[in-house]
């Protein structure tokens, strides 16, 4: 079954310029059919035009347990956030 | 149609094509040209490939292979229904045909069996049909050229897919190679026929509607044998070819297949959905 394959991460560049974005995970038993499975399940409704596939096991992830020390100190610094500035309607992605 | 129940029309059909030979697919009491009977074997070869892969659809051995069968369905009931809709009515052609007057090829109609034979079929099949629609660009059909610049894309990716899977299961583990190979050895029988020209087909190839296939026959072999070769998997031993599918002569399967998929259809002609 699926579970026995491992778990890759799919990432989609939805279009050119864009960053690829992460959307979900296939199971496949290698890097070849990971791109497949992740064509087939993600990008079936003209969602990209390029795909990255990364092994799930290869990705660090932070832990959950640090999460009020690493993300909490940021709420009370609001000055970070450059919403002090007015931008014109012209630019885009920001 | 009208006036007479699908199946009194089919018998009649029969009946009337019967005395006539060699015998052509009627539709309706039709008499059609090569061209259209062209468009309807390779519609009919898109339309039962794409039933019976959809048939996949909530038993596929794994979810993502379960949604990569029913897209590989789906491309090519879009197919079919181009190719179809340009031959006549094409959902009558579909739904309101009995299995005498269908054409397509004996390959496609042939069971799912396991996963490893459906990869079988595939192969054989789209690998065919690749070569087909590359020449097909060049038609001096203009639907049929265009239909095939379209769907060339689509059945590119179906045999790159069958081909990953054919070598991933003949090189895996001792079960999927004897899987794989019980596979290939079911379908290698109903392969001459994809290379077979008849009357029909020569006309449609003399006019430049239709490819010759047995242009492309070499390169067709010796591209399977590649795929088996890395998949190391004999090809399996030659066999008495089955021929003719294109003539209306199928096997016990297509009316398995026709009958769940024309049911609704008929039995409420009405239905909208």
């Amino acid at each position: 079954m699926s579970s026995d394959w491992p778990l890759w991460e799919v990432f989609v560049r939805s279009k050119g310029g864009l960053a690829h974005r992460h959307v979900g995970s296939v199971h496949a038993p290698d890097a070849e059919l990971a791109l497949a499975h992740a064509r087939d399940t993600y990008t079936r409704r003209l969602e990209g035009v390029s795909l990255w596939v990364v092994p799930s096991a290869e990705i660090v992830a932070s832990d959950p347990d640090q999460a009020g020390e690493l993300f909490e100190p940021a709420q009370s610094k609001i000055y970070r956030h450059p919403t002090f500035y007015d931008i014109p309607d012209e630019v885009k992605h920001i | 149609m009208t006036g007479r129940s699908p199946a009194k029309a089919g018998a009649q059909e029969r009946a009337s094509a019967a005395a006539a030979a060699p015998r052509t697919p009627a539709y309706a009491g039709e008499q059609l040209d090569p061209r259209t009977q062209y468009l309807m074997r390779l519609g009919d070869d898109a339309l039962v490939l794409g039933q019976r892969l959809s048939e996949w659809c909530g038993h596929g051995p794994v979810l993502e292979v379960d949604i990569s069968l029913a897209n590989l369905a789906l491309d090519l009931v879009g197919q079919a229904t181009l190719l179809l809709n340009e031959a006549g009515d094409g959902d009558k052609l579909a739904f309101h045909r009995d299995v005498l007057d269908f054409s397509n090829c004996l390959l496609v109609e042939q069971p799912n069996g396991d996963f490893a034979q459906t990869i079988a079929r595939h192969l054989l099949y789209t690998t065919w049909q690749h070569m087909l629609l590359e020449r097909l660009t060049q038609s001096s059909d203009r639907f049929l050229s265009e239909f095939a610049h379209k769907a060339v894309k689509e059945i590119a990716y179906h045999r790159e897919l069958a081909t990953d899977w054919t070598i991933r299961l003949g090189d895996g583990t001792e079960e999927s190679a004897r899987r794989m190979a019980e596979g290939l050895d079911w379908c290698w029988r109903f392969v001459p026929e994809l290379f077979e020209v008849d009357e029909l087909l020569q006309a449609a190839i003399d006019s430049g509607v239709a490819v010759e296939p047995l242009g492309f026959e070499e390169e067709y072999r010796s591209a399977i044998a590649a795929v088996l070769a890395e998949a190391q998997l004999k090809a399996p031993a030659d066999q008495r070819p089955i021929l003719g599918g294109r003539r209306g002569h199928h096997s016990e399967h297509l009316g398995h297949l026709l009958a769940v998929m024309q049911f609704l259809p008929r039995t409420y002609p009405d239905a909208t959905w």
